[in-house]
């Protein structure tokens, strides 16, 4: 199982999601985070006083799939959040030791 | 009631006639500077409350809107014990005046001050200092202890304002010199902007001052707060002439034409030094052209107040954006800055723009009397000294009594609004 963690553009939330219905991805957690990368942040400025804000709104989508789907779950995300400019995010994949349906007791990819 | 006004109506009529017929108000005049007394009365508790609050950070907002709102209450309840004899009764030696209205003593329902009962009167000029008090919290907000505002402001009113009031409108010396001060320039806006200016320096800067991002609250406040205090100026201004008559519509018109040019020379001077054209320098270009358009309201014809705005925008932006970082003090929401400068200006302009073909009790530099610019000069700066003494003494007194001006450490870290009040502004979830 792999974990597929993607940081996009709040805007790109919902593409992304009909996206990953789309090849049958059942479900998703999401995150309201702040950061930054490449994109740095940008500044204010109040009666000259200066201030950057470093970190921008972003949100963090979080799924769990079968080592089968991991890459077209990657590849859809990349499709849906893209838009050319700096800050579109980034898509990490981890590895996934055991998962548990919570109600069942299901366990492994019948947990997904 | 039904019994006095009887008795009453039976004195008048031992009255003669022609007698009444001179002595009675004027119906016009006392029912404009009753509205008028009632917008001054909203720039203090909504107009100022919501500038200051959307400007202070969303841990202090209700602080800001407590201190100003605890002035109001606190001033208008001097006014009428003895800030108002102090102010206007009879003169001692023009500096300040005597007790003869103690408690309002002597005034009556027939009492008249001109063509207005002396009752209206005296509500108008109480809504002045309740205002120039509030205006000083601009300069101390997200640090000072409640407790010491408290102290600060009954002390301040009395042994401040009022003489201020009165050397300008009382009788005083400054009246006496000839000073040209329409709706208080110096009485109002220099004062209150100079002890803003005095009260800081002895509260020392904000933790994190200069190394942290201090984000207003919320500017939209702000803007609605500009907006009202506009509104409520047209009383301040307007209504200072104490009659409904030209004076007071020309008032009316320079207010209106100085604020707007204010907020556009504000805006412009900031878009071209920074790229952006901000809300916050809008309303505060507003406010600056308020300012500078107060003492010179009622005496200067439209073209003067045409300068008057401009320039007011941009010492207003000059000041905050530039002159307070190389000075290096911490004037919170900028009341010496905006109020302070903005003032001055405003009492300088009156000395070169004063026109008698609007007000005869005015000639300016521009108009053929030189003269008057240096009796604006002499009243800008015995008006500022007065104010930076008195209050460093003031508050030193109040430290005393209150054992420090300052909150502690833990308390400003935590914000006011909880420490001090026990609530926070917004519920959001």
């Amino acid at each position: 199982m792999k974990k597929i963690e993607a940081i996009v553009k709040p805007f790109k939330l919902d593409d992304v999601k009909e996206a990953l219905n789309d090849i049958g991805i059942q479900g998703m957690t999401i995150t309201e985070v702040k950061g930054y990368g490449r994109q740095k942040g940008h500044k204010e400025i109040y009666r000259g006083a200066e201030y950057v804000v470093d970190f921008i709104p972003k949100v963090k989508i979080e799924v769990v799939v079968g080592d089968d789907q991991a890459d077209a779950v990657v590849a859809k995300i990349r499709e849906a959040a893209n838009t050319g400019k700096l800050g579109d995010g980034k898509i990490f994949v981890v590895g996934i030791e055991e998962a548990v349906r919570v109600r069942t007791g299901e366990t492994g990819s019948d947990a997904l | 009631m039904r019994l006095k006004s009887l008795l009453w109506t039976a004195l008048m009529m031992m009255l003669p006639a022609t007698a009444m017929a001179a002595e009675g108000p004027d119906t016009g005049d006392t029912a404009w500077i009753i509205v008028s007394t009632a917008l001054v009365m909203m720039m203090t508790p909504a107009g100022l409350a919501l500038f200051y609050g959307g400007l202070s950070r969303y841990k202090n907002l209700l602080n800001t809107i407590a201190m100003t709102l605890v002035a109001y209450c606190l001033a208008s309840v001097i006014w009428v014990l003895w800030g108002y004899t102090l102010a206007f009764g009879t003169s001692m030696g023009g500096f300040v005046g005597g007790f003869d209205h103690l408690f309002l003593n002597g005034i009556t329902v027939s009492s008249l001050s001109g063509t207005i009962p002396t009752y209206v009167f005296l509500l108008f000029q109480m809504t002045f200092a309740c205002i120039t008090v509030a205006l000083v919290l601009g300069s101390v907000v997200d640090r000072m202890k409640f407790s010491a505002w408290i102290v600060f402001t009954l002390l301040w009113v009395t042994f401040i304002y009022c003489p201020v009031a009165h050397w300008a409108w009382g009788g005083g010396w400054m009246g006496e010199m000839g000073a040209l001060d329409f709706a208080g320039g110096t009485v109002v806006h220099i004062n209150a902007g100079v002890a803003g200016l005095v009260l800081s320096m002895l509260l020392g800067k904000r933790l994190g001052y200069g190394k942290e991002a201090m984000f207003p609250s919320s500017i939209t406040l702000t803007a609605l707060g500009a907006a009202l205090l506009w509104f409520g100026w047209f009383g301040f201004n307007a209504g200072s002439q104490l009659a409904a008559d030209g004076v007071a519509a020309s008032a009316f018109l320079v207010t209106n034409t100085s604020a707007a040019l204010g907020a556009l020379a504000w805006m412009t001077a900031e878009w071209m030094a920074t790229g952006k054209p901000t809300v916050l320098g809008m309303a505060s270009g507003v406010v600056a052209g308020l300012v500078a358009i107060t003492p010179a309201a009622g005496f200067v014809s439209m073209p003067g107040s045409l300068v008057i705005g401009v320039m007011a925008g941009l010492i207003g932006y000059f000041s905050v954006a530039k002159l307070k970082n190389m000075l290096g003090y911490d004037d919170s929401l900028d009341a010496f800055g905006v109020h302070g400068l903005c003032g001055i200006w405003g009492a300088l302009a009156t000395g070169l723009f004063a026109s008698p073909a609007v007000n005869e009790g005015g000639m300016g530099l521009f108009y053929g009397n030189p003269g008057q610019l240096w009796i604006q000069v002499v009243s800008i700066l015995g008006t500022a000294a007065f104010s930076a003494i008195g209050t460093l003494v003031v508050a030193m007194v109040t430290k005393m009594v209150t054992g420090g001006l300052r909150v502690t450490q833990e308390e400003e870290i935590e914000g006011l609004d909880n420490s001090q009040h026990g609530e926070r502004a917004f519920e959001i979830q």
